[in-house]
């Protein structure tokens, strides 16, 4: 840190430091600016504002106790994240997981990722001046925030997945309640597409703005949304299934619905610039409708109050990665036991972590207004980056 | 490709330095091990070779084992392409733990690595910007290490406070004092 902000620029150089409390940062984030004039050379982030050393934490707790530690790591979509260390310690002690508790998952990670894209439409729109769309789509966000809220508590840090399964069951009533949202939300979403995504002026903002190809996405270790964007044709849930993705997939399938990958394309972007990381954020949403939806259908069939088996004794030995699409992408978990009733290291590699990474590369020529819808389209969230 | 058979393609190009290959039993993800001094060559062969292309480090994780005064490095690869996975690990001495960075064929391991360097004190060679990453520069030691110790301060600021549990007899006291005092004036 101090190395940069001691060097001399060259020439007419000047240095900028953009936050770390700058509103349009995503949470306390830093930037260290290269540039001349509007011009930068560089932006440089400097991260570990929230920094809460949760890999640290997880080894001074059992297994259970730190699923509430990992709402945390990504607070604007909480559940994937519940869901991966769920995953990871399942597959690690073997433990089974009864249908109804992997279709509330599948229903509970997806009503969250179209809350958390909310978030982020929301947020790139207002970061580029364009103030209608956030509380619109907040007053949306509201009614997943409900939905959550009556079956697990919680509206934002939910602890909802349990070893085993999940921690309630659907209240009486709650599946009509998700129905009535998801019929609501599809002519929402084409509304969005009138009122922002096709907005002449907030395509002429993003187009073109920032491109990453795929293959740097790729080496970048991008994923989820952004990869996507960049024309990456890879989803966990189509291409790497867990829990019952394969099965509501194969359902979608069948009624001659399927699911799509949501991919940047040439359109009213170009492959992999800001506006496509934009829009493949709203066709996602559409597409966790479908799965919502699918997967409603299919719990109707599992007996009710079968939502948790909980394993005997969780002293596990060995180690494994977990792996879920989150919502900002492919979220890694990594455990290390040694038969203790604690793990021995637990590391979580995030999609904002990857993405962050890719910010001081794109930076170079980009002008200091295009940083912010650059960082905006990313979907940085910083504790997600810090942990 | 299964793990089984990229480890053997490995053994055949690299012979001893690809080693025990372990899988069953609690490992949930097959491994092999890879000494330190070619890693980079290995690595560059699973990112190049047609049959692995391994274009995606998916993540690196440092594991410190005090009793063997060894540090673990992890990694993780995944195939876009062929939709396979892999893991290696590097086995480093604990009092200075150095290896190859591989920042020069991912550019994911740039950010990667540096989390390790902050956190576990692995030093990468060759690492671009090899700085800390999430805590302070001036920050002492690793605290992912197994022996870490907290310090109490940091420039000044206390790193820990009391526990609210403990405040709270004498918050309680002071309010049953109060509430002495405002029946006091009832009566």
């Amino acid at each position: 840190m101090s190395e940069i902000v001691l060097a001399t620029p060259a020439g007419e150089e000047m240095i900028l430091n953009m936050g770390p409390h700058h509103p349009s940062t995503h949470g306390v984030l830093r930037f260290i600016v290269r540039t001349d004039g509007e011009v930068m050379s560089e932006a440089k982030p400097d991260v570990g504002y929230l920094h809460r050393a949760i890999e640290k934490i997880c080894e001074g707790m059992t297994y259970e106790a730190f699923m509430p530690y990992t709402d945390r790591i990504d607070y604007v979509a909480a559940m994937p994240a519940n869901h991966c260390w769920a995953l990871t310690v399942e597959k690690l002690v073997g433990a089974p997981v009864p249908p109804r508790a992997e279709y509330l998952r599948i229903i509970t990670d997806e009503l969250n990722r179209i809350s958390s894209h909310h978030i982020m439409l929301g947020a790139h729109a207002m970061d580029l001046g364009a103030v209608t769309v956030f509380p619109w789509l907040l007053r949306e966000r509201e009614m997943v925030n409900d939905l959550l809220e009556e079956l697990c508590g919680a509206r934002l840090t939910y602890n909802y997945h349990r070893i085993g399964g999940v921690a309630v069951d659907m209240p009486a009533g709650w599946p009509d309640k998700v129905m009535r949202f998801v019929d609501r939300h599809g002519p929402i979403l084409d509304e969005l597409d009138r009122l922002i995504s096709g907005n002449e002026i907030f395509v002429k903002r993003n187009r073109g703005v920032a491109v990453v190809t795929a293959a740097e996405a790729r080496s970048y270790g991008m994923v989820g949304p952004n990869a996507r964007a960049s024309g990456v044709d890879y989803d966990l849930r189509r291409d790497a299934p867990y829990g019952l993705y394969a099965k509501v997939l194969a359902g979608l399938e069948q009624k001659g619905t399927p699911f799509e990958v949501a991919v940047g394309r040439d359109a009213l972007g170009v492959t992999g610039d800001c506006w496509n990381r934009f829009y493949v954020r709203v066709e996602e949403c559409r597409q966790s409708l479908k799965l919502v939806r699918e997967a409603l259908a299919q719990i109707q069939e599992t007996p009710a109050g079968e939502f948790w088996t909980p394993p005997k004794k969780i002293r596990p030995k060995g180690e494994a990665l977990g792996r879920v699409e989150a919502a900002r992408g492919w979220m890694s978990c990594y455990v290390v036991a040694t038969g203790e009733k604690t793990p021995y290291r637990a590391h979580f590699r995030t999609g904002s972590f990857t993405s962050m990474a890719v910010v001081r590369a794109k930076s170079r020529g980009l002008m200091v207004a295009d940083l912010v819808a650059l960082i905006a389209s990313l979907d940085v969230i910083a504790p997600e980056i810090d942990r | 490709m299964l793990p089984k058979e990229t480890y053997d393609l490995l053994v055949a190009t690299f012979g001893e330095i690809v080693s025990d290959f372990t899988e069953g039993s609690g490992i949930k993800d097959p491994f092999c091990r890879v000494k330190p001094e070619r890693l980079l060559e290995v690595m560059r062969t699973l990112r190049d070779h047609p049959a692995l292309q391994f274009d995606f480090l998916e993540s690196i994780t440092a594991v410190d084992w005090p009793k063997s005064s060894e540090i673990q490095l992890v990694y993780h690869l995944f195939s876009y392409p062929l939709r396979h996975d892999f893991v290696l690990k590097v086995t480093l001495g604990r009092e200075a733990p150095n290896v190859a960075s591989l920042a020069a064929l991912w550019d994911s391991a740039d950010w990667l690595e540096r989390e390790q360097y902050d956190l576990m004190g692995v030093v990468f060679a060759g690492h671009p910007d090899l700085r800390r990453l999430l805590l302070p520069e001036d920050w002492d030691g690793h605290p992912l290490r197994k022996d870490y110790r907290q310090p109490a301060e940091y420039r000044g600021m206390r790193t820990t406070r009391p526990s609210p549990l403990d405040l709270l007899p004498a918050f309680d006291a002071h309010n049953r004092a109060q509430q002495a005092t405002t029946k006091g004036d009832e009566k």
